[in-house]
């Protein structure tokens, strides 16, 4: 049998990178062409990957082994004992990922053409876009630790580098900024984790790490995979450092969709799959923890999303939220359920926030929802595929979101952690609670847009990128039913299967999984559909007065960091800039100074006339040295 | 085969272009300045002949010359590079025709101007390719006279104070080195000597190497600089015209960081052990704060300068750490810094040429008047925050990973270095570039010309090779840190007497033996 071999890999990545740099260095002269020449090479990079993921299936082997080929591209660093290389990894979960990243990122760049059109910055827009997909795909396909980790802070560059696209605005500005350093301080942990693993394995490469993890003491493993973790909760948004992301929505609402819903924020998710024998290896610590802290956030997350009006930062917190459901479900063993709802989320989250764009598009760029409803009756289409998304994410059968999620909590279940589960299930229902609200509010009832506002279908090319999302949306979840293609199957010599309960259990999970998702529904129905809402949200508003003020303000998050480490750390700098650098280190010299030039000679001479006087302390110096020869060589 | 004596070329070329600008009337500033440049490139092209001459392979001492100057003394003309002072020429070399062209804005005395700019090029090189003790000397006061007079004359407001004190503090450490020397040059074994390939076996007792070590130790951890001998270099750095804040910050502090790896360390490797956590303890210190104190500064030159504390704090941590990986990336961090600092100041100084004015206070919202500039200057910083695929990174990297090799935890206040350099660099970059353009000076800017695009394009080329694809230069630069990393490691010091045993230091398997020069 042939064996696997993707030489079409690199290019997958060569081509949006090809495509920044051109875009980048050319700039305007580009312009008319900027938006389909970005979209070209992330869509041409997508067929590329069909064609390695047909000849990936070709590959029977028992099992699917096999499936995984490493391609080197050049070496990259080397000194000592430490050696790595730019190779590629092209398994069966790099693939997944690879298409995602190509298949939504090419309806986004689409989406773009018509969203940015009228943007100055058009060429640089695309630009920045294409180097985020190249940076995305090096992530995903690296064969090793260190280029995983060129290709996750790439994708923070270009991140940091949309959300302040707009950078005229001091808010993005500040955003952008501020993205960069919360990840940054995620990365600083990472990149620790890669010096332990570095030592401890000898290696960086993926196959090595996760063939030595068997042999690591659990403290070691716990160690490292705690360290790597930290990173994941840097870029993926969780607790503590998921501040960054509602500040994100700054940046232009494609840019939302692509790297800070459907893409980059999922690379931390990507990564604990990657590396999952390292969790694994330390003994249930490491692994309890990522579970916790997905729980926790999802839950977290969602109480803020449901008292958030910003139609953006609603579905900031929603993503945070299902970016927790991810890590429970890597922390629960379910590693590729997690990647089961890594795509399906990519499907409706990008839907969602394509579709919010839509609306801001409309209607000048509103994004307050108490500024909008009925909008169902003027945009039709992105009511519509919006529906789907919805839905999706809400848990209802068929679409997409109830499988995955279902999936979620039946593996918690599974494993008997049934407290985790309570919590995803609650959480489930406020996920289908501020939904429906943003839904109802958006585009049910009587049409209301501000005023002065001429309200109309967004262009054929951001409804187009709608549209397919839509449908994927709705039947994403076939990926993972039994089947040719079950995902589960697919990834299993990377991962492992998951471990779902059998017999009856599955099917009174899945049921209160729907129920839930209902229950989130009917509730946010009677507060925003069903006349009298208003009168019984002001009463439930007033009654849980403590709870509802804690959520609209985010629980004071920013500010506890604000206070607790910004203030002090710049007071901290000023005293060491203001007083011990120039009153004690630089007062000492200078006090040094004055007392030599107190007491005459030196100084003096030299400040009079500063050429004599280096000229005679240069010759005082040869002088010296010659005459201690001369002493010498007289001897 | 006769193959030009490349590295005397080099060293000598720039004083031979300084000597034929003295023929040029002092009124022809477009002459001067077209002959400074042409004559600065034609010594970066011999530089690369000397580059291309240079086997990769071989740790010690390559292309050397060595003659008898002073026989009866013991003094030689000894030169010779290694995979160490390669790049430091290099750097030297390719930096010093940007600077010059840095520096069309200098009106005032341009053929002076131009003439230090190449003396101080000569005496540079000499410095890094000196293997006679008395011709580094020589060569290291020589190049404290061009830059003192670059800052002096040339400078901004308080040039002389600045002047003044970075003569001060060099002087104050060099006198030290110079007994220092002349200790050594007595000590010999055999002959008095000055040759530093002889002279690397000196027996000597542990105290004495305390003291010598320490005297020498001085001179260079005044021009990394260490903390809390750091003081002179925010001034010196700010008050210098732009060619001089670049050549300052880019080879200057690297005087610094060479001498610690080519003599300090080598000549006394039992006392340079002993004092490597004190050292070590220094650098970390300067890492966090420098960040710290580069945070709050008003002046986009000061803010530059203090980053250069942190990131010489590196670089000393990676030489002193003692793995091969550590060592690599010092010495390949000492390029990335010249070339990122470099890069930094000749863009700074573009802005003081619109402008007027270095306070950051001052600026706002430029991305939007010179989007170029605020591109390059964007790739810049994020290279000099070491983001991965720029060359900052590959450095930092190393460094970091030798630490924990070695060290372990102590890795993480060092690494945490890399969160502030964020901070304190996209801070500043945010109140300068980003924003509305508060002030009409700030709207009507003419973004970068073609000068200056042809002076920054190599630069950012190189940030981005040497990011991408290291392994030319880290090709070079093994073999003689994994020659320096174990000279420093074998020796070993016998507890009962605290003598030195020079057998393990100086000879054995002719490890120890740097190929002689030619």
């Amino acid at each position: 049998m042939k064996a696997f071999d993707p030489v079409l890999a690199p290019y997958i990545v060569a081509l949006p990178l090809i495509g920044a740099l051109g875009l980048l260095l050319l700039g305007r002269r580009l312009r008319a062409v900027a938006g389909l020449v970005a979209s070209a090479t992330v869509g041409v990079g997508f067929v590329l990957g069909v064609i390695v993921l047909v000849q990936m299936l070709g590959v029977t082997e028992k099992g699917g082994h096999g499936r995984e080929a490493v391609v080197r591209v050049w070496e990259w660093i080397s000194a000592g004992s430490f050696s790595v290389n730019v190779d590629l990894l092209v398994d069966p979960l790099s693939m997944v990922m690879v298409l995602v990243v190509t298949g939504v990122g090419t309806l986004i760049h689409v989406y773009s053409i018509g969203y940015m059109h009228d943007d100055p910055r058009y060429s640089r827009f695309f630009g920045y876009m294409n180097l985020f997909v190249a940076s995305m795909l090096l992530l995903v396909l690296a064969d090793n630790l260190l280029l995983l980790y060129v290709g996750w802070e790439g994708v923070g560059l270009c991140s940091y580098l949309l959300i302040g696209f707009w950078f005229e605005r001091r808010a993005a500005a500040g955003a952008a900024k501020k993205a960069f350093i919360v990840n940054r301080v995620g990365d600083f942990s990472f990149l620790i984790g890669i010096f332990v693993l570095s030592v401890t394995v000898s290696s960086l490469t993926v196959s090595s790490i996760n063939e030595a993890a068997g042999g690591m003491t659990a403290g070691i493993a716990t160690t490292a995979a705690l360290l790597l973790f930290g990173g994941a909760t840097g870029k993926s948004a969780q607790i503590p450092l998921y501040v960054w992301l509602p500040d994100a929505m700054e940046g232009p609402t494609p840019v939302s969709a692509l790297i800070h819903a459907a893409t980059m924020v999922t690379a931390g998710v990507y990564m604990v799959a990657r590396f999952s024998p390292v969790f694994e290896a330390s003994g249930g610590l490491a692994l309890g923890v990522v579970a916790w802290i997905g729980a926790l956030t999802a839950l977290w997350a969602a109480l803020m999303a449901a008292a958030e009006y910003d139609i953006k930062r609603v579905l900031a917190y929603s993503t945070i939220s299902q970016l927790g459901y991810m890590f429970l479900a890597l922390g629960v063993r379910a590693y590729s359920i997690a990647i089961f709802h890594l795509v399906t989320h990519a499907f409706f989250k990008a839907l969602m926030f394509l579709g919010a764009g839509s609306i801001m598009h409309s209607l000048d760029g509103e994004v307050d929802m108490r500024n909008m409803s009925g909008l169902r009756k003027v945009m039709p289409i992105t009511a519509f595929t919006f529906m789907t998304g919805w839905l999706a994410i809400s848990g209802i059968i068929p679409f997409s979101g109830f499988f995955s999620k279902d999936a979620i909590l039946a593996s918690a279940w599974h494993q008997g952690r049934y407290a985790l589960w309570a919590i995803g299930a609650g959480t489930a229902l406020l996920t289908a609670f501020y939904m429906s609200r943003l839904y109802f509010r958006i585009f049910e009832g009587d049409l209301k847009v501000p005023e002065g506002v001429h309200v109309h279908e967004s262009p054929p090319s951001m409804v187009g990128a709608l549209i397919p999302l839509g449908v994927l949306s709705v039947v994403g979840g076939v990926i993972n039913l039994p089947g040719l293609l079950t995902l589960d199957h697919f990834l299993e010599p990377v991962v492992g299967e998951s471990e779902v309960p059998s017999g009856f259990t599955p099917w009174i999970l899945g049921a209160i999984a729907l129920l839930a998702g209902i229950a989130g529904i009917a509730f946010a129905r009677t507060l925003y559909l069903l006349p009298g809402g208003a009168t019984r949200r002001a009463a439930l508003c007033e009654r849980f007065k403590t709870p509802v003020d804690a959520a609209r303000n985010k629980f004071w998050v920013d500010e506890i960091y604000g206070r607790g480490i910004v203030l002090p750390g710049k007071a901290f700098a000023s005293f060491c800039a203001n007083v011990i650098d120039a009153r004690l280190v630089d007062g000492a010299v200078n006090g040094g100074g004055r007392v030599v030039a107190g007491a005459g000679w030196l100084f003096r001479r030299a400040q009079s006339g500063y050429v004599r006087s280096y000229a005679l302390t240069f010759l005082f110096g040869v002088v010296v040295i010659f005459s201690l020869l001369v002493f010498r060589v007289a001897l | 085969m006769t193959e030009l004596p490349w590295l005397d070329v080099v060293i000598f070329a720039p004083l031979a272009v300084a000597l034929a600008l003295g023929f040029v009337p002092k009124g022809r500033v477009e002459t001067l300045r077209t002959a400074a440049l042409g004559g600065a490139l034609f010594v970066f092209a011999l530089s690369i002949g000397m580059l291309v001459s240079f086997d990769a392979g071989e740790a010690g001492f390559q292309l050397g010359t060595s003659l008898s100057w002073i026989p009866e003394w013991g003094i030689g003309y000894v030169v010779g590079v290694d995979g160490v002072s390669l790049w430091m020429i290099m750097l030297t070399a390719f930096l010093t025709p940007l600077s010059v062209l840095a520096s069309w804005s200098i009106v005032e005395r341009v053929k002076p101007f131009f003439i230090f700019m190449l003396v101080l090029e000569s005496a540079l090189i000499g410095v890094f390719a000196a293997l006679d003790m008395f011709l580094f000397y020589l060569f290291w006061e020589a190049s404290l006279v061009p830059m003192y007079f670059l800052i002096g004359i040339w400078g901004y407001e308080k040039r002389i104070y600045a002047a003044m004190k970075f003569f001060l503090f060099t002087l104050a450490g060099s006198l030290l080195m110079l007994a220092a020397i002349i200790f050594l040059y007595f000590s010999a074994a055999g002959e008095p000597t000055f040759d530093y390939q002889s002279l690397l076996g000196t027996p000597l007792t542990l105290g004495t190497q305390r003291l010598l070590f320490l005297a020498f130790f001085a001179a260079f951890a005044v021009k990394v600089p260490l903390v809390p001998l750091h003081t002179w270099l925010p001034d010196a750095h700010t008050e210098a015209p732009t060619a001089g804040s670049v050549m300052l910050a880019a080879v200057l502090l690297k005087l610094g960081a060479y001498g610690l790896i080519r003599f300090a360390i080598p000549l006394f490797p039992d006392a340079a052990r002993e004092m490597t956590p004190l050292i070590m303890t220094l650098a970390i210190i300067g890492i966090l704060y420098g960040a710290l104190v580069a945070l709050v500064q008003k002046d986009l030159k000061r803010l530059i300068a203090y980053s250069s504390v942190a990131h010489l704090g590196f670089v000393v941590l990676g030489i002193f750490v003692g793995s091969i990986e550590g060592m690599s990336g010092g010495i390949l961090q000492m390029l990335n810094h010249g070339l990122s600092t470099g890069a930094l100041f000749m863009l700074v100084g573009a802005l003081y040429d619109r402008r007027h004015t270095r306070l950051i206070a001052d600026f706002g919202g430029l991305a939007k008047s010179v989007p170029v500039m605020a591109g390059v200057f964007l790739l810049v910083a994020l290279s000099s925050l070491g983001l991965p695929a720029l060359n900052g990174f590959v450095g930092e990297f190393l460094i970091l990973l030798g630490m924990y090799t070695r060290y372990s935890w102590w890795v993480i206040p060092a690494a945490f270095g890399i969160v502030l350099a964020a901070v304190y660099l996209l801070w500043a970059y945010q109140r300068v570039f980003h924003g509305e353009p508060a002030t009409k000076e700030n709207r009507g800017l003419s973004d970068l010309g073609m000068r200056e695009i042809a002076m920054l394009a190599p630069v950012v080329a190189l940030i981005v090779t040497i990011g991408v694809y290291p392994k030319p230069f880290l090709d070079r630069i093994n073999p003689s840190a994994e020659q320096l990393v174990t000279r420093m490691r074998r020796c070993s010091v016998d507890g009962t007497t605290g003598a030195s045993i020079p057998e393990a230091c100086g000879g054995g398997a002719g490890a120890g033996n740097v190929a002689e020069a030619p």
